[in-house]
């Protein structure tokens, strides 16, 4: 139950190889920070940093105002949920659980206080004398988290913490853990996975990690509504938001620009005179699209090659356009018929984002403040 | 088994084959010595010890009771007895089937003919051995008449090769000394590797300093030194420092012979241990010493099983490294394999002997292996992850 602070944390192997830089953040007691990017962004190297087990080349790392990146991690306050749940096979639920509770060299009495309210908490009481593998995956699973709630530790860490369960566990343990951080209002947890549907429940702020540094930093629906940049706005979202390449025709408080494939799109996001004439990127989400009547404006026209009606919503993938992304739609209801005609897309202004360079025109002086701490995020999303 | 790929190949009869091949190599010879070490000397001399569980067609030499015994009925002097029973010792029931009163001819008389000899008198044989000896004069000399039987006698075991061999301490070439010495030679030659190796292979795996891939390369590299290099150096240096010969000596050795493999298999498998479990009893507070007690040694404990059967085998059957530096010219503290090599000399043609120590040598190695064997198939890990 205490603050992080992370100031320009940086992790190289041996002395060449950035892996992360510039990592910049401040996580207030009783966050559920969520780290989110694709694979080899770093995410549970931080993590691990966080925790102890990987080095801090650079920087600083605060947990509860104290500098501790030289402290060894039992001392740092943390307990960590492992992705593999790493119970020691050879010892009973409750021996795992108070196994660090005996090496603190607390009494029985404690001991046992502390195993019956975990055990109460996550109902592993009728399980406490089996040993892991007589333990389903979820159980095992609870096991590994009532392990670290009888520390009481500062900061939780998760790595990973649902990827080895099924479907349908994955859903149950993660209203769980929802459900925990409930009851544990004070306590900071941090987790990592690479499921965003993870991420936009559980988060009260996500991390997006990519290219060796932030891309962004903000609630769900900051990430969601206000992307920084093309990256996380591709990221977040799925299907991933349509990019679509355009020039600015008209500046303002609103923007208009004049698609490259014909049609043209009007945008909240402000612009200035510099603008004008920019070769920018239309971001528009495909659950953002609807039909035009075929007089307004269209953000995009295209054949729909392949209808998937899905009951509520219908995916439309349109045929490729030279070397571009393909281009999705998702109307509401259903609406197999569209297969093989060419149909007309707008979207209201409120809906359509605007990228210049890749960076949102949000985010620019006197807009929005940056929280990215890398440009290098010519990274591939998915 | 069901990480093996595919399920049924078509060479299973191959394997079926080789399986019998193994089994049949290995427990035809153990099963002979076993069956043999319980049978007489001359049970092992007439038929193989594949027929020990069936009666035996025996020609036994046997002889009647001395003149001594005689009594006077009538005219008659009369002796009678069964040949079987041997100064006052009942033996085991036999079958008479023909008798003889001369070696030349051995089968001359059915059961219950009468052979005469002459001035030595009428003698009648029954099937189970009841003789009457009559002779119109009296008998003289000193030992009874000798009949020449075969006869049928049931199968029979005796526990005497072992008494002889282990429990009577007239017997200077007994093997309970020797076997006890083995034991004082083995037991810590195992312990001892096992727990340094234990340690070493620890910090080999799981610790990180500076020239530890050089160490590990060292290891191997000693693994093929042959130990016969190091056998009169390792001596001169024993008796230099003042151990001279003796289980000290002994113990050193085995325990240098052996860490190399040792520190090699428990490395290995330590290795292989969840990362994630040693990093979360480093989160824990777990000291390097508290991981190594409380988690490594635990799951570790099949691959240390395995090792502690190589050690133990192999010190128990060791010759060489005892000769060098245990077994002094006072032959205090001969070990099995010295004794037995020197039964092969002095004893030769004595089979029950030599089959008697000999499974006395191996049963303890049989045991340890039936105790163990479990450990060496057990997987720890089983639960842990995933």
């Amino acid at each position: 139950m205490a603050d992080l602070l992370l100031t320009d944390v940086a992790k190289t192997y041996g002395g060449t190889v950035d892996v992360l830089k510039n990592i910049n953040l401040d996580i207030k007691k009783g966050e559920l920070i969520v780290f989110v990017g694709p694979s080899g962004c770093g995410k549970s190297t931080l993590l691990r940093m966080i925790a102890g087990l990987e080095k801090i080349t650079g920087g600083e790392l605060q947990i509860g105002g104290q500098v501790v990146n030289d402290v060894p991690p039992a001392q740092r306050g943390i307990a960590m949920v492992f992705q593999s749940y790493a119970l020691y096979p050879h010892m009973t639920v409750r021996d795992n659980m108070a196994f660090a509770l005996k090496i603190a060299k607390k009494s029985k009495a404690e001991i046992d206080e502390a195993i019956a309210k975990a055990s109460k908490i996550l109902q592993l009481e009728p399980y406490l004398d089996r040993l892991p593998k007589a333990l389903s995956g979820g159980q095992r699973q609870r096991v590994a988290i009532g392990r670290s709630i009888v520390r009481d530790p500062k900061v939780y860490l998760f790595d990973e913490p649902l990827s080895n369960l099924d479907a349908a566990l994955r859903v149950a343990t993660r209203i769980e853990i929802a459900q925990l951080k409930e009851a544990m209002p004070d306590s900071t947890m941090i987790y990592v996975t690479h499921d965003q549907v993870e991420a936009m429940t559980l988060a009260s702020r996500i991390v997006v990690l990519a290219g060796g540094g932030i891309a962004q930093v903000g609630t769900p629906l900051e990430l969601y509504q206000k992307p920084e940049n093309e990256f996380v706005a591709q990221f977040i979202g799925s299907p991933a938001m349509n990019l679509l390449p355009g020039k600015i025709t008209g500046t303002g408080k609103q923007t208009t620009i004049a698609m490259d494939a014909g049609g043209e799109a009007v945008s909240d996001y402000p612009s200035t005179e510099a603008d004008m004439g920019a070769q920018v990127n239309v971001g528009v989400r495909p659950e953002d699209l609807v039909e035009t009547d075929g007089t307004g404006n269209h953000v995009f026209e295209g054949k729909v090659a392949i209808t998937e009606a899905l009951g509520e919503v219908t995916l439309l993938y349109f045929e490729r356009v030279g070397g571009a992304d393909p281009v999705l739609g998702k109307l509401p209801g259903i609406h197999s018929d569209l297969r093989g005609n060419t149909v007309k897309l707008g979207a209201t202004p409120d809906k359509v984002h605007v990228f210049r360079d890749g960076q949102s025109l949000l985010y620019r002086e006197g807009g929005l403040k940056r929280t990215a701490t890398t440009d290098n995020l010519d990274v591939a999303v998915h | 088994m069901d990480n093996i790929a595919g399920t049924k190949s078509s060479l299973t009869w191959a394997v079926h084959l080789s399986v019998i091949i193994l089994v049949g190599l290995w427990l035809f010879p153990t099963v002979g010595l076993l069956v043999s070490s319980f049978r007489t000397a001359d049970q092992i001399a007439t038929s193989g010890w594949w027929r020990a569980m069936f009666p035996a067609e025996q020609n036994l030499v046997l002889r009647t009771a001395a003149p001594a015994e005689q009594v006077q009925e009538g005219g008659l002097y009369v002796i009678e007895g069964n040949l079987f029973v041997e100064d006052g010792n009942p033996r085991p029931e036999a079958t008479i089937s023909v008798w003889g009163t001369s070696s030349r001819d051995v089968a001359a008389y059915e059961v219950g003919d009468t052979a005469d000899m002459g001035e030595d008198g009428r003698i009648t044989v029954a099937e189970n051995g009841d003789y009457r000896l009559e002779n119109d004069t009296e008998f003289e000399g000193r030992r009874g008449e000798r009949v020449f039987v075969t006869a049928k006698t049931p199968p029979e075991f005796t526990l005497r090769n072992y008494q002889n061999v282990l429990f009577d301490p007239s017997n200077r070439e007994g093997m309970a000394k020797a076997f006890f010495n083995t034991l004082t030679v083995t037991i810590p030659a195992t312990i001892i590797p096992i727990l340094v190796a234990a340690f070493a292979a620890y910090a080999l795996a799981w610790m990180d300093f500076p020239g530890r891939a050089l160490l590990i390369a060292a290891v191997v590299a000693l693994l093929v030194v042959p130990l016969q290099l190091a056998l009169i150096p390792l001596l001169k240096f024993h008796n230099e420092i003042g151990i001279g010969k003796g289980y000290l000596g002994a113990w050193m050795a085995h325990t240098g012979f052996g860490l190399p493999l040792a520190i090699y298999l428990l490395r290995n498998y330590m290795v292989g241990l969840p990362r994630d479990i040693i990093e979360n009893a480093k989160v824990d507070g777990a000291t390097d010493f508290q991981i190594f007690i409380k988690i490594i040694l635990p799951l570790s404990f099949p691959a240390l099983a395995s090792f502690a059967i190589f050690q133990f085998l192999w010190t128990w059957n060791d010759l060489l490294v005892a000769l060098v530096f245990l077994i002094d010219s006072t032959g205090e503290t001969t070990v099995m394999t010295k004794q037995i090599v020197e039964l092969l000399g002095t004893r030769g043609g004595n089979w029950e002997i030599l089959a008697t120590s000999a499974f006395v040598s191996i049963a303890v190695p049989l045991l340890v292996f039936f105790v163990m064997q479990k450990y060496l198939v057990r997987g720890l890990l089983a639960g842990s992850v995933k």
